[in-house]
């Protein structure tokens, strides 16, 4: 008799959404295609400028020859790097050029690796770990946080155009859950004020100490060390008598 | 530098990558077979090379394992797992496509494991594939559809009664050719391996991961490419479909001939699928020795150029200079006392580049009964020396299949890649696998593959023959062991074509003499149409020029479209008979028009670039008033007073025998020979050369309309617009 009633409910909630919905919700937050637009379209040029000139040239030189297509992800990187934390289309011309591959090729690789950001992106890139151990140690308060701070939306930039934000799989720093990443820098240990903090002197152009926030040096215990804490014991320990010399 | 990347070459290693070896005799001679290994088979016992795959070898034990991804002439991706299949002491289940046979193998194609294996692939792409089948273009000639048949689950788990969407991906725009419905897509990847291997063209890719992989180009580009028409035969399920066939027929209601194709000078073998007597597709049929299983686009989709611009009834010019709809009698009344009236040497009788060697002997016999001798051809071939005489001066006598045996192919003039695409496809498989060097003299141009550019200088030729160019492609031709010279017989139009053919020819006797293997042919003439070696091997003489210049009073065009015989060339008082099956050209200038059959509507003989006789069959009936063309000339020559000695296609062959038996002898070619007397004749026309060599086909745009079918095709008028704009397109 439930069953019956779930299954006339669905069946109305069907109904309409049959009506409305008519293909999948995307399930990416990038597009896998290009689009041109004014910020990126193959008309703007891209140069390697001279300082990044003599990193291709000495990232080309680690390949040998017939494997120069080896460089593509470093010289993306590279591209990415000196065009404020994204990949507009030229610069994957640009390095197709320098490869001398189909252009294809490159796309490829570029749209493969989520960390190459293809649409404009601010200037601060923030990525907050939302995985299991950071989730349990309260990530979606810092989250929030951000969002508050920035006026971002999740995979959008913020108003001033200052900042982005991600929600991102683990990035490895479980032992100081919760975790953001901000371009190349990890800040760990969060709490709600050491993010406000952290987003403040962004704001103001300032450096924050990256690291944990608790006050530990790295991953040791907080409470200090539970093992390992006696004197080292020498050379010889444990050597049975007969051994020694 | 690696022409591929080092995954793929391994790959490209295994035996059967290259056509098999029965229909190419120059295939490793020399080096000595290592042992083979046995396997087994659902416990049969099979001997196999080592690095076959498990695949191949279950192929031999002639048990077919379904694929998706697989296909013999590509490099194996192995990322469908539609192949998987147990092999006994292995704990999982082994991609059969990927996997190189080992010794005493046992492999099990139909156990319980093998059999949930592909159910459970099946099951997975079917999650993502849109239940369309009856909008589907595809349908009844699906891998997908016959594959669920027999190999999926009875019953689906797919319970997204929510309706929350199947995965959903954009269609992409890549032409007037291919439709793309990417929804349809199961990546398996065949149309990025074509696009890449064998077309040259750098377009197709994966982007993005997961399950938001797509198929596409990423950046909004027409697939640039003269073979793009494969990828639709390529893709198993119905994400590449033809544009212009779309929603015409099913496979099922089509009636299918097997027939020849006669818009480029190689014949590929093609498939004719006809409905109510309308030609709706043309598909490649599977040749070793010609196309293997390619066809060129023009070829493909020029086939509704077939409806277009028929000449549907015979035509007088009337008083007022119009040509208006008359019956056959008045025509053939009408042609034959033009015929008998002019003086037989004013007769002059042209082959067009489209004409059967049945109607071509029809009219050549015809004229010399009038008494004539002027039959022609459109195209020029220097008469100077051993002419036309000796077959092998004219041909293409390497093969086509054997042009990927070469190790060196030096090509003089021709741009191969649009004047015979499955010829450069040939050439482009033996640079990618047997690292093949393509030297080129004429104009730079765009041939998919790199090649040194000597230069565009006739002379460079001379001084390859006189062994004075201290170019590095004479080191290479020297030390080749089995080279190849290719000229294009556009460049034998000139005043120096005859100097030019005969230093070709040096050059290529000069090689062949040091050669090991003697039976190796060097030289090569690459024609430019169908017709022409038919027309050479009965007797027509090349070119129209002399001819024109004495002042013809009647001019016979049998399909000649190429524009060399304009009204301007001809004297006021001319009468210009044209037959043919397209208003074009010739029949722009005609006085009595008699409609042809095309090369779909008849049983007729054409002879290919290498000299093979092959023959067409009726896929439909010629339309309105239209007749076979030899048997137009056979009621004239009844009406001339001049009956032709036979009256039906077999005593019209036998008349081809009597020629020449290599017309007949359908699907063989013969082997040629006298090359050394050919040079003899030749040395004396030798003189300096100094012009450019240049080619008429130098872009894609250019190859698409070239003869009265394509010219009158909309689909590719279409191609060369699009092509045109995709020339504007940044990307």
């Amino acid at each position: 008799m439930l069953s019956s009633l779930r299954t006339g409910a669905q069946g109305l909630w069907r109904i309409s959404s049959r009506a409305l919905q008519t293909s999948s919700t995307l399930q990416h937050d990038s597009l896998f295609v290009h689009r041109d637009t004014p910020e990126d379209n193959p008309s703007i040029p891209f140069e390697f400028s001279a300082p990044n000139q003599k990193r291709v040239e000495a990232l080309l030189a680690i390949y040998p020859e017939g494997h120069k297509r080896g460089a593509m992800i470093p010289l993306l990187d590279l591209a990415q790097r000196q065009n404020g934390g994204w990949l507009p289309i030229s610069a994957m011309h640009k390095v197709a050029e320098i490869l001398n591959l189909p252009r294809m090729r490159v796309y490829e690789v570029a749209t493969f690796y989520t960390m190459f950001i293809r649409k404009p992106i601010g200037k601060y890139h923030v990525q907050v770990c939302t995985t299991t151990p950071c989730w349990l140690r309260g990530s979606d308060a810092v989250l929030n946080a951000i969002k508050e701070a920035t006026g971002c939306e999740v995979g959008g930039n913020s108003p001033c155009g200052k900042f982005s934000l991600s929600e991102v799989e683990c990035l490895g720093a479980c032992v100081n859950a919760p975790m953001v990443q901000v371009n190349d820098d990890y800040y760990e240990d969060l709490t709600v004020e050491d993010t406000k903090e952290i987003i403040e002197k962004l704001k103001k152009d300032e450096k924050p100490k990256a690291g944990p926030r608790s006050g530990r040096f790295a991953s040791e215990p907080l409470g200090g060390l539970t093992s390992l804490t006696e004197e080292p014991k020498g050379p010889g320990f444990g050597v049975q008598d007969a051994l020694k010399a | 530098m690696l022409r591929q990347p080092l995954t793929r070459a391994l790959a490209l290693g295994s035996p059967t990558r290259l056509a098999p070896v029965t229909t190419r005799r120059y295939a490793e001679q020399a080096q000595a077979q290592p042992e083979k290994v046995e396997v087994f088979i659902d416990d049969q016992p099979v001997h196999v090379l080592p690095g076959t795959t498990v695949l191949q070898a279950a192929a031999l034990a002639g048990v077919e394992i379904p694929r998706f991804c697989y296909h013999e002439r590509l490099a194996v991706a192995g990322n469908c797992r539609m192949c998987l299949v147990e092999v006994e002491k292995s704990p999982k289940p082994v991609a059969a496509c990927a996997m190189p046979v080992m010794k005493g193998m046992r492999v099990k194609t139909n156990s319980d494991l093998t059999k949930k294996a592909r159910e459970g692939v099946m099951e997975f792409l079917l999650v993502n594939h849109p239940l369309d089948c009856p909008i589907c273009d595809q349908g009844g000639e699906c891998d997908l559809q016959d594959q669920s048949m027999a190999f999926g689950s009875d019953r689906s788990r797919f319970t997204d009664i929510h309706f929350s969407g199947k995965r959903a991906v954009e269609d992409k725009d890549v032409g007037p050719l291919i439709k793309t419905i990417m929804t349809r897509c199961i990546h398996c990847t065949r149309c990025i391996r074509f696009a890449s291997e064998v077309a040259g063209v750098d377009d197709f890719g994966t982007t993005g991961r997961g399950t938001d992989m797509q198929v596409g180009t990423y950046v909004e580009k027409m697939l640039l490419s003269e073979l793009s028409g494969n990828i639709i035969d390529l893709c198993p399920v119905g994400a590449l479909t033809s544009k212009p066939y779309s929603f015409a027929a099913r496979p099922w209601e089509t009636r299918r001939i097997d027939s020849v194709d006669v818009l480029d000078p190689l014949g590929s073998n093609i498939v004719v699928a006809t409905r109510t007597n309308e030609v709706l597709r043309i598909l490649p049929r599977t040749n070793e020795e010609i196309n293997e299983e390619w066809l060129s686009d023009k070829s493909r989709f020029a086939c509704d150029g077939l409806k277009r611009q028929r000449l549907v009834t015979p035509m007088l010019k009337d008083s007022r200079g119009n040509l208006t709809p008359v019956e056959w009698e008045d025509a053939v009344v009408a042609a034959a006392s033009a015929l008998r009236d002019c003086p037989p040497d004013k007769i002059l009788a042209v082959g067009g580049e489209m004409a059967d060697a049945e109607s071509l002997v029809a009219l050549k016999d015809l004229v010399n009964r009038l008494g004539g001798e002027n039959v022609c051809t459109e195209q020029y071939f220097p008469m100077e020396g051993a002419g036309t005489d000796l077959r092998s001066s004219y041909l293409l006598n390497t093969k086509i299949a054997n042009v990927e045996d070469a190790d060196f192919v030096l090509l003089i003039g021709t741009n191969v890649r649009f004047e015979a695409p499955l010829l450069n496809a040939r050439i482009r498989k033996a640079f990618i696998h047997k690292e093949t060097d393509v030297a080129f003299i004429g104009p730079k141009v765009d041939l998919t593959y790199e090649y040194m550019h000597v230069g565009d200088s006739a002379s460079l030729v001379k001084d390859l023959a006189s062994g004075t160019s201290g170019h590095e492609v004479m080191k290479r031709l020297q030390s080749a062991k089995r080279p190849v010279v290719i000229l294009g017989a556009d460049q034998l139009k000139t005043k120096e074509g005859a100097a030019l053919l005969s230093y070709t020819q040096e050059l290529a006797s000069k090689l062949q003499e040091n050669l090991q293997e003697k039976d190796w042919k060097v030289l090569n003439v690459l024609q430019r149409t169908t017709g022409q070696v038919a027309a050479l091997d009965i007797g027509y003489k090349p070119g129209v020029g002399p001819v024109l210049a004495s002042g013809p009073k009647l001019v016979y065009l049998l399909g000649a479209d190429a524009g060399v015989v304009t009204r301007e060339a001809l004297p006021k008082d001319v009468t210009v008979i044209y037959q043919g099956h397209h208003g074009d050209q010739g029949a722009s200038i005609a006085d009595i028009v008699l409609p042809g059959a095309a090369y779909t509507e008849k049983r007729a003989t054409y002879v290919n670039a290498e000299g093979r006789a092959q023959q067409t069959l009726p896929a439909v009936t010629p339309p309105g008033k239209a007749r076979e063309d030899w048997k137009i000339i056979r009621a004239l020559s009844e009406v001339c007073g001049e009956g032709l000695p036979y009256d039906n296609l077999d005593e019209v062959r036998s008349r081809l025998a009597e020629i020449s038996p290599a017309l007949v002898a359908y699907g063989n070619v013969q082997g040629n020979n006298y090359f050394a007397q050919a040079l003899a004749l030749a040395k004396s026309v030798q003189r300096p050369v100094s012009g450019k060599l240049d080619v008429q086909l130098k872009q894609l745009e250019d190859f698409f309309m070239t003869d009265p079918i394509s010219r009158a095709s909309p689909t590719m008028a279409k191609c060369v617009q699009a092509v045109l704009k995709q020339k504007q397109s940044p990307y």
